[in-house]
């Protein structure tokens, strides 16, 4: 069966070299930002919820002075005043284990000594529906101890998560921006293959080809380009992001995003050969129309 | 068939390279386009294959005014007009076959009944064992009747051809000529642009002269424009 479109050779065509692998580097990168940014959206999601109704209440050093029985009573009007807040749902004093386990990623194993002056850390879980009015339960904690600490993970969680979203809007930025770069480099493919096939588009021009022949042949050319790239630069993608799963799976870093993707964004990332191949076989049509309505 | 009324020509902003052009063709007409190297046969052509835009005057084809039409439109009036290009214009990337299959996929034909046409055609016009040979391969004039071919085998209205004898002996010539009779004999209109006095004088057709970017003569049947 004859080829469609032979009518245009384009088969090495100096002006189309190296489109396929730049266009192959686009989608890659393109991939890397799309899924930088639905991991990070994973991860924002699930700080701003996950975190949100804890607490910590910090006690300073001072507190835990040498008549430790003062310190137990006045750790125990603390707990006191948190138990009767309205929308605390949990108190709990965290024990010396604990605190010495909290402390052992930045100190090291065993270097942690028993004279070593820890903090007292309560651990508190708020109800999420009614949040108690902080800074007043700041103030009523401040007078029972004066330099207690409220660390509020939900605020903090929330400019974490704030600044996720912007890194994300900034990877999605950079996709779009890719997109442009992609149809700017199609268009400048698609002009020099024009003038490299001049003669032949002006004999099909007179006679008698419409404008939508031409077109198709460069368009069909530019679909299967696309997509071929597309798949190539996903793949390269897909390499990259197991190598940097398995590089840090075996990290014990809880804040670090979880590198993994959902059903839903593999299917965002598959459609990018889908994307790209549709990018380019609509810039080469336009390119090549826009060209062709100088003809007489 | 075709008419032009006080049609003038330039390339671009240059001076005008044909002024004041009129004359009309009957349909099934058949006559010669002559005069001297540089006198704007080709130019002339180029107007009535669509190629260019005249720079002022009124020229009608198949009784439309080319001018007031779409630019849409101006293909499928293209297609019922078969030119022999002076340099043939054949796609050395395709094989004979497919050289003058090109105006049928252009009209999008099946494939089946453009192999017949093709065919039939490449042996009239002896290049039957020529079918998957690259046009870059023959000779100057195997490759011009391959373009006479490609010109008419989707049956054109309108043939016109650019020298189209300039690479053959004289034996090929007068086949080819015959052949462009036969056509004329079946209803196309035909106009050979040629140099040559001496097929202008054997074959016996009309013969418009231009000189220098006039018409300096034209026959009787060509006058109803003035």
């Amino acid at each position: 069966m004859r080829e469609r479109g032979a009518e245009l050779a384009f088969d090495g065509d100096p002006a189309n070299r190296y489109l396929p692998w730049i266009v192959a580097l686009m989608v890659y990168l393109a991939s890397l930002a799309v899924a930088g940014a639905l991991v990070l959206g994973t991860s924002a999601a699930r700080w701003q919820s996950g975190q949100s109704d804890r607490l910590t209440v910090q006690l300073p050093l001072h507190l835990a002075p040498q008549d430790g029985v003062a310190a137990d009573t006045r750790i125990q009007a603390i707990m006191d005043i948190l138990s009767e807040t309205a929308g605390i749902a949990a108190v709990r004093r965290l024990e010396r284990d604990e605190l010495v386990f909290l402390l052992e990623p930045w100190l090291g194993a065993g270097n942690i000594t028993d004279d070593l002056p820890l903090p007292e850390l309560i651990d508190v879980t708020v109800e999420r529906d009614a949040r108690p009015d902080l800074d007043a339960l700041k103030q009523r904690l401040i007078k029972a101890a004066p330099g207690v600490e409220i660390d509020d993970h939900g605020r903090w969680m929330s400019r974490l998560s704030a600044a996720a979203r912007a890194v994300q809007a900034l990877a999605l930025a950079l996709t779009v921006m890719i997109a442009g770069a992609a149809t700017a480099t199609v268009v400048v493919a698609t002009r020099a293959s024009l003038a490299v096939h001049r003669e032949t588009i002006e004999l099909l021009h007179l006679i008698g080809a419409q404008d939508g022949f031409v077109a198709r042949a460069f368009a069909r050319r530019a679909l299967a380009l696309g997509l071929r790239s597309g798949l190539i630069g996903l793949g390269l993608a897909a390499l990259t992001f197991i190598f940097l799963q398995q590089t840090t799976s075996g990290l014990d870093a809880p804040l670090m995003p979880r590198i993994e993707l959902s059903i839903a964004s593999l299917a965002v990332l598959a459609a990018l050969p889908l994307a790209s191949a549709a990018i380019a076989m609509v810039t080469a049509r336009f390119t090549v129309l826009k060209a062709l309505a100088k003809l007489p | 068939m075709v008419r032009f009324e006080n049609v003038g020509m330039r390339y671009g902003d240059g001076p005008e390279v044909l002024r004041d052009i009129n004359f009309a063709l009957d349909a099934g007409s058949f006559h010669f386009l002559t005069g001297p190297s540089g006198a704007g046969k080709s130019s002339l052509l180029r107007l009535l294959y669509l190629a260019h835009r005249p720079s002022r005057g009124l020229i009608t084809l198949f009784d439309r005014d080319t001018a007031t039409m779409a630019r849409h439109e101006l293909p499928a009036l293209r297609r019922q007009i078969g030119v022999v290009f002076q340099d043939f214009r054949l796609l050395d990337h395709l094989n004979a076959f497919d050289n003058v299959a090109l105006p049928l996929r252009i009209a999008g034909l099946a494939e089946a009944e453009i192999a017949a046409q093709v065919g039939e055609l490449l042996e009239w016009v002896g290049l039957a064992d020529a079918l998957e040979v690259s046009p870059a391969t023959l000779s100057g004039g195997e490759k011009q009747r391959l373009a006479i071919a490609r010109a008419v085998v989707a049956r054109p209205e309108l043939l016109l051809a650019d020298e189209p004898t300039g690479n053959l002996d004289p034996e090929l010539s007068l086949r080819l000529f015959h052949l462009f009779e036969e056509l004329n004999k079946i209803g196309t209109t035909v106009l050979i642009a040629t140099h040559s006095s001496e097929l202008v004088e054997k074959f016996k057709h009309p013969a418009l002269f231009l000189a220098e970017g006039r018409l300096v003569m034209r026959p009787e049947n060509t006058l109803r424009a003035s």
